[in-house]
């Protein structure tokens, strides 16, 4: 008798829903409802979109073109095509001293997004850790759970710049531990490591022979200082998975086309279940991606500085607003503080879009410990940038 | 970035730009930046501050042509004493020495096609070093000074994203 209830009750459960208790167990991306709401309203001025608004550089969009006259649109090799990977090897042998093999080393992917899926799926057996730097890029968490895998967040604070720390990732490390994973510079916090803080964390992942996740994507939109990559460190070139791509860098977010660099026994599997699912990434786009190594440093370069000078004028800004913002050296986001106003991140976010018609992100939709800050994005015209910073003003003064 | 370079690249693209918001894009001072644009100016790095008019939007507006010309050289003086001849004409726009069939070349301004021509005629070709003159007349101009003058790419991007 106990046992038919069970069954119809399973039964019952499997109509309601059709999709799996993984999928369900994963909230809605928090971005969501500011998405839908900014999408309503009109005149809106977005500091709240992650990507350029640089339009491509035009030698890359005529590359595609001609790729497409010449009727290059069949697959490539599952890995990517050979060109493409021997100019990202060449690209890290000479700017980083780093032998990758093409053949065997380097995973051509559709975005760094599918190439984090692929390296969780390939590493993570069911309820392996994966410890992971927050505030954080919102699919960081997801993607370990789809894997599954446990996330286990450390928390990153104001107080240190949002730079992780050894100690506090050695702190969350258990036996079920498997790779730490971290982003810097960073979304959202537009925080940066230098290579002494990046040692402390190399120690620990050889000391606990963990794997390090290192999504490197906004390494050429570092404004202070020289950009560190993870598998540079000693030692670290077998123990990283290092992730990079053009779509920050080179304006080229829809196009699609991303990279992994590590070592041959996880790329090999990253690509088994590259070459199942997605077969290979898109090949305009990586035809636009060797084009953008080859010839894309001069309006690569010209756009950093134009990124550097607004970044600048946006957290100058919101420190004269009284926003407290602190000085980040990377990616394209401010991370003001709004702790003063008495607002939890959500309200000053919905407000200001409501009442001035900007659009921002709310700190906590990257974690926890992005609660009481906003993400700004300065990939936003100085003109946009400066009249959202008079409206932000506005706000803040009425809302005192 | 040198702080010159950056002030220079700022304002080739905004000479409009006032000294407070070159100071907040560079995160110096006023004075800082008031004192390298007066160096910049004072030692000619800065020549002018100049406007790019689209003049087919304006009734009465200008025609341009591109003349090429063809000199005989002179001992000593090479090309100079031809071109800085030329250079003096206010209805003279640009004056470059090129590689090819020509020799120099000119940007011509004037209100009409006829005038613009008499111009050449009477005052280009008649100079004893100039042996031929071929004229082009704008007929559009698309793209002046590094800026495209019919429209303006902007990244069609969704209001919000991660």
């Amino acid at each position: 008798m106990k046992q038919s209830t069970q069954n119809v009750s399973r039964l019952l459960h499997k109509r309601q829903t059709r999709v799996s208790d993984t999928v369900q167990s994963v909230p809605p991306s928090g971005i969501r409802r500011f998405f839908d709401l900014a999408n309503e309203l009109e005149d809106v001025i977005s500091l709240g979109v992650g990507e350029p608004d640089f339009v491509t550089p035009w030698h890359i969009r005529e590359s595609c073109i001609h790729t497409l006259e010449q009727g290059h649109t069949s697959y490539t090799s599952n890995q990517g095509l050979p060109e493409l990977r021997e100019e990202i090897a060449g690209t890290f042998r000479r700017d980083h001293s780093l032998n990758y093999d093409p053949n065997e080393e380097i995973l051509i992917t559709t975005g760094v997004s599918e190439g984090i899926d692929l390296a969780m799926r390939a590493i993570l057996n069911r309820g392996d850790e994966v410890i992971i730097s927050e505030p954080c890029y919102v699919s960081y968490v997801p993607t370990v759970i789809f894997a599954g895998g446990v996330p286990v967040t450390v928390a990153t604070s104001i107080e240190n710049d949002f730079k992780v720390t050894a100690e506090r990732i050695e702190e969350k490390i258990t036996e079920k531990t498997r790779a730490i994973m971290i982003n810097y510079p960073n979304n959202p916090t537009g925080a940066t490591m230098g290579t002494k803080d990046l040692e402390e964390i190399a120690d620990v992942a050889t000391e606990y022979d963990l794997i390090v996740i290192s999504d490197e994507i906004y390494d050429k939109l570092t404004y202070d200082g020289k950009h560190t990559c993870f598998s540079s460190l000693n030692g670290m070139i077998t123990n990283t998975v290092l992730f990079n791509g053009f779509s920050k860098s080179h304006a080229m977010t829809g196009l699609r086309v991303g990279y992994a660099l590590g070592s041959s026994d996880i790329i090999g599997a990253m690509t088994k279940i590259h070459q199942y699912s997605m077969l290979c990434a898109p090949s305009t786009s990586q035809i636009a991606a060797i084009d953008a190594l080859r010839n894309g440093r001069v309006e690569m370069e010209r756009m950093v500085r134009e990124y550097d000078r607004r970044r600048h004028l946006i957290i100058s800004g919101f420190n004269k607003i009284g926003l407290d913002c602190f000085w980040g050296k990377g990616a394209f986001y401010a991370f003001p503080s709004i702790a003063g106003t008495g607002m939890t991140a959500d309200e000053f976010a919905e407000r200001l879009m409501l009442e001035k018609r900007v659009a921002v992100v709310p700190g906590n939709v990257f974690g926890d410990s992005g609660a009481g800050f906003l993400r700004c994005s300065y990939a936003a015209s100085r003109d946009d940038i400066k009249e959202a910073l008079a409206r932000i003003g506005e706000f803040v003064e009425s809302s005192r | 970035m040198d702080l010159a370079q950056n002030i220079l690249e700022i304002i080739e693209n905004d000479p409009k730009i006032d000294i407070s918001e070159i100071a907040a894009l560079t995160g110096r001072s006023d004075e800082e930046i008031r004192d390298c644009v007066c160096q910049l100016e004072g030692d000619g790095t800065i020549r002018k501050y100049k406007t790019i008019i689209d003049w087919d939007k304006v009734d009465n507006g200008f025609v341009y042509a591109i003349i090429e010309i063809t000199v005989s050289l002179e001992r000593e003086t090479g090309y100079n004493v031809v071109a800085d001849r030329i250079s003096k004409f206010p209805e003279v726009r640009s004056v470059r020495l090129i590689s090819g069939d020509h020799d120099i070349s000119l940007t011509v301004r004037g209100k009409s096609m006829k005038q613009v021509a008499f111009f050449v005629a009477e005052k280009i070709a008649t100079l004893p070093q100039v042996q031929s003159t071929a004229t082009h007349f704008v007929l559009k101009t698309y793209k002046e000074d590094g800026v495209i003058l019919h429209e303006t790419e902007h990244a069609e991007r969704l209001p919000i994203v991660a």
